[in-house]
């Protein structure tokens, strides 16, 4: 892939789910009585409204839904949002609109409305391909519906993608490159690999103080990561990204926007934006709980609670923290513009020196810097280095 | 108006940590109304954050108390609570000479401790009236008939009227106040004659200046008063003046046997002599009052500033915490790895650690603490002596004839279930046995030992063997011939100069290798492998290495929310200031004070 224009993206989210899994700390609402999405869907729309005031010009080439469960959405409430975001911008003929799935049946049966609202990618949230662990990782689908809805997605859309998550308690490597092998049969031209993380103010959080979660130390870790990009390099899907694997040109667009730090708005719940405007790069963030959201953009027309000028200092370093996640790196010229100062030479010479980065002439001429797959597996400890 | 003498009460509280004198005093306070129960927080007089957080006191504090006793009539009580770690007692000393009597109070549950038991003995040497209270007596472990005899064979005083109380609950509390007026002498002194005041202590307010707190002994002290400083032969004029209710209140006079603060326009404490005497510059007094002896500083170590930007910020902090604080020295200091800074010299390791503390917290610096180094007298061979605050200033060794290195005499008290494990200790610390006694379940042990065994991490290591229960009290005897020899530390090959300490030959590679240990815990790993290494002379005797690291990947981005990434990325950042960079390895700056703590 060449290092092309990030894009302009709308995100959407969604922040409701059937229920909580233990590992998520995204921002998401388990809620008993139904909710009125027709009224959740003018929120959205007027928030897009609200955005699209503050870019005029620009061209959509991604749209993306996102949460929480955006499959929860009935097809009219998605085909409503994307109604206005074609009445607000302009949109480009290739647009990417991804939405994001659960593999259940229930969620399934609404595919065919999506693709009819215009949603061409779906992205499925299987996270495991053996019951044990779907239960333990608290999923409410099964390995059998999970097969069902990729058979499913795959039919019914252009694009597709699955969500698989690793490092889960007592997985070995063997397990692990069978269960993943089995994976790369299933998928289409592009898979997700999380390796398990415990995030604070979560029920495996919990779980993990009181010692009755295990998961894989540095080293075992370390090994299902070589395991995993073993497996996948050898099926021709390439880590694009940390966590995202695709055939060439398979790659999602939309979050290359977030990697290429470009340019996107960011409506619902909990939802983030960057704008490049004029008096420069802001960082939008909404109101988090989903009725005090809804209440916010009836009342004000967006339900903002930070829209915040970034400095010289932020931008270099949101760029170093997105762009070097990607295999293609940062683009250096651009990194010294958007930060306004030059990568210390020595700490730079430093990480060339131990092999975890490399500074490369693209295509075009300009200076890259980029992760090694040595830097890869330790980019936190890069990025901190080249930051501070 | 000033109070006739025999209404006025002066006197201290002598307790060991945790006994419960500032919750003591605090129910003194409030049962005499010096505060609304709305304004009394826990531990009134304790200040500073850092007594609060810790329960300790640092500053000696004074409060005047209004108490209408039984016989009717009303009485100044003058309470001056002193600190009770042994590294402030000189703060205890000179609180103990502004008063005529002492509360000792003890734990019913604990019995007497060995800073008790000091401060005590002090106390006496002052010629203290001297009323013991048993706090605590509502715990179920309380053991009152014990502890009574324990004073009585222990310190050797009448605990037969001891007041029975809880400062907790409030239990007993008007008797206390009963026996300061009925039992403890009133003050001496005489209103008609010169002016003759002690100055107890001085401090620096940002909003009022240089604030002297006094004890008036003969004579009347009046705003507006010309007053002379005897030693050291300044002269001011009282500007402002009054007492602690425990609120600063503004009094036109203050007459014999009170004590209160004066403000006079002094620019700085270092003009403000402890144990000076303060006369009418008109009509001064024939003598001077005999004063203390000076402190001197007997621990040492260097500080610097984590980012070097911040040295000018450090010397302005240093100076103003040397006006609040006039035990603590400071001087210049280069090193090859840290760059500029200070060797600063403290009372113990205790005062370091909350130097260090005040200085973070109040100038909002970031600071590195080197080893902790005691003064070493060097003997060179051309006859001349040395006396060395810092290992990284050691001669070569062949110029050297002898080095000789500060002793201390301990005295430690323990339950006896513990006696094995603390003369261990001592013994493992090159301790000498002086002397070892026992006051029923509780034994008294007093031994000889090295202050540099001590400094490094003796006190924490007796409360750990002995659960907590035993204490400790030390005074500097001697100085003696021994044999040192310097302890370097290399990390990645390159030896840190900040790291490097004089240690006994028998002890020197056990220390590096619990050293080489404790920086392989507290280092973390970086993208490559480092060596650690502890060296004596040339001659390795310890390694470690840490490995590098292997996997440090955030897996899930989460959707647009760099936001989020960006604020775990300050952290990093600001941890990262707060290590320093040796050749390529940054080294968290708490691994200095981490290294101090290594058992060996």
């Amino acid at each position: 892939m060449s290092a092309g224009e990030p894009g302009f993206g709308v995100y959407i989210h969604w922040p409701f789910c059937a229920s909580k899994c233990p590992y998520c700390d995204f921002n998401s609402h388990v809620r008993l009585t139904p909710i009125d999405q027709a009224r959740y869907a003018r929120a959205l729309v007027a928030e897009l409204t609200h955005d699209a005031a503050r870019t005029p010009g620009r061209t959509v080439s991604s749209i993306f839904f996102g949460g929480g469960t955006p499959s929860l959405m009935e097809p009219e409430t998605v085909a409503t949002v994307l109604d206005a975001i074609g009445g607000l911008w302009s949109v480009d003929r290739n647009v990417e609109v991804s939405l994001e799935a659960n593999p259940s049946s229930v969620d399934a049966a609404r595919f065919t409305g999506y693709r009819a609202a215009g949603v061409n990618r779906v992205s499925l949230g299987v996270q495991a391909l053996n019951d044990r662990d779907l239960k333990r990782l608290g999923r409410l689908h099964d390995v059998a519906e999970a097969l069902d809805a990729i058979r499913l997605a795959r039919a019914t859309f252009p694009r597709m993608s699955f969500d698989m998550i690793y490092a889960r308690p007592d997985q070995t490597v063997a397990d692990w490159r069978a269960e993943l092998k089995t994976a790369v049969d299933l998928a289409a031209d592009h898979l997700s690999v999380y390796q398990l993380t415990i995030e604070e103010e979560t029920r495996f959080a919990d779980l993990h103080r009181a010692g009755k979660l295990i998961v894989p130390d540095m080293d075992a870790a370390a090994d299902l990561w070589d395991a995993t990009h073993d497996v996948l390099d050898a099926a021709g899907l390439r880590a694009y990204e940390i966590s995202n694997h695709a055939a060439p040109g398979a790659e999602c667009r939309h979050n290359l926007v977030y990697w290429r730090y470009g340019e996107y708005v960011g409506v619902g719940a909990g939802a983030h934006g960057r704008l490049a405007l004029a008096e420069g790069r802001r960082a939008t963030a909404d109101e988090k709980n989903p009725e005090a959201w809804l209440r916010a953009v009836e009342s004000r027309g967006h339900a903002r609670v930070a829209d915040d000028l970034l400095t010289f200092e932020e931008q270099g370093d949101e760029y170093l923290l997105m762009g070097l996640r990607l295999d293609e790196g940062i683009d250096l010229d651009r990194w010294e513009v958007i930060s306004g100062r030059v990568l210390d030479p020595a700490r730079l010479a430093d990480l060339v020196h131990h092999g975890m980065v490399e500074v490369v002439i693209d295509e075009n001429g300009r200076r890259r810097v980029r992760a090694t797959p040595g830097g890869f597996v330790v980019l936190d400890a890069v990025v901190a280095d080249l930051a501070a | 108006m000033t109070t006739s003498l025999d209404h006025i009460r002066n006197f201290s509280i002598i307790a060991h940590i945790d006994h419960g004198k500032s919750t003591l005093a605090d129910r003194l306070i409030q049962s005499t109304g010096g505060l609304e129960s709305r304004e009394m927080v826990e531990q009134v007089l304790d200040s500073m954050d850092i007594e609060r957080e810790r329960g300790i006191t640092i500053k000696a504090q004074t409060v005047r108390l209004t108490y209408k006793a039984k016989d009717g009539e009303t009485y100044i009580l003058n309470l001056m609570d002193t600190p009770g770690h042994v590294d402030f007692a000189y703060e205890v000393s000179r609180s103990l000479a502004a008063c005529e009597g002492s509360l000792l109070v003890v734990d019913a549950s604990q019995g007497v401790e060995a800073q008790t038991l000091a401060n005590v003995y002090q106390a006496i040497d002052n010629h203290h009236e001297i009323v013991p209270i048993l706090n605590k007596v509502d715990l179920p472990a309380a053991d009152v008939d014990r502890v009574k005899e324990q004073i009585e064979e222990v310190i050797g005083i009448d605990a037969s009227n001891a007041v029975a109380i809880s400062a907790k609950t409030g239990l007993g509390i008007p008797d206390v106040l009963e026996a300061i007026v009925t039992r403890l002498p009133p003050p001496k002194g005489d209103a008609a004659a010169p002016l003759k005041a002690m100055l107890v202590d001085s401090w620096y307010d940002a909003y009022l200046g240089v604030v002297v707190l006094v004890r008036v002994v003969d004579g009347i002290m009046k705003k507006g008063q010309k007053i002379r400083m005897m030693e050291a032969g300044a002269t001011y004029e009282i500007e402002r003046m009054g007492v602690f209710t425990p609120k600063m209140t503004e009094l036109a006079e203050l007459g014999p046997g009170d004590i209160g603060f004066i403000n006079a326009s002094i620019k700085e404490v270092a003009d403000t002599r402890v144990g000076d005497t303060i006369t009418d510059e008109r009509k001064p007094c024939a003598q001077a009052l005999p004063g203390f002896r000076p402190t001197q500083p007997v621990v040492f170590c260097g500080l610097f500033p984590v980012d070097a930007a911040d040295f000018e910020d450090l010397r302005t902090a240093v100076g103003k915490l040397r006006l609040n604080d006039a035990s603590f020295t400071y001087e210049m200091e280069t090193s090859a790895a840290l760059g500029f800074g200070f060797r600063c010299g403290f009372l113990g390791l205790l005062h370091l650690e909350i130097v260090q503390e005040r200085l973070e917290r109040e100038f909002n610096l970031d600071l590195i603490a080197t080893s902790p180094s005691v003064v070493y007298k060097i003997l060179l061979r051309d006859g001349s002596i040395l006396e060395m605050h810092n290992p990284v200033d050691m001669p070569d060794v062949t110029k050297i004839e002898e080095i000789e290195e500060p002793w201390i005499r301990a005295t430690i008290m323990t339950p006896d279930d513990y006696l094995g494990s603390v003369l261990k200790l001592c013994q493992d610390k090159r301790g000498t046995q002086v002397d070892l006694s026992y006051a029923g379940t509780r034994a008294l042990v007093v031994y000889d030992l090295p202050l540099n065994e001590v400094v490094f991490d003796f006190y924490d290591r007796l409360k750990s063997v002995s659960k907590g229960y035993a204490s400790f009290d030390y005074h500097i005897t001697d100085y003696v011939a021994s044999d040192l020899v310097r302890l370097q530390i290399l990390v990645n090959s390159e030896p840190v100069d900040a790291l490097s300490m004089l240690v006994h030959r028998t002890r020197a590679e056990a220390r590096g290798r619990a050293i080489c240990e404790k920086l392989k815990d507290v280092i973390p790993p970086h993208m490559f492998q480092i060596p650690i290494q502890a060296a004596i002379g040339g001659k390795i005797v310890a390694r470690e290495t840490i490995r590098a690291l292997r996997k440090d990947v955030t897996a899930k981005c989460y959707g647009g929310d760099a936001t989020r990434k960006r604020k775990l990325l300050d952290k990093q950042k600001a941890g990262k200031k707060r290590m320093r960079q040796f050749g390529k390895v940054e080294i968290p700056q708490d691994a200095f004070i981490q290294v101090l703590k290594v058992e060996s």
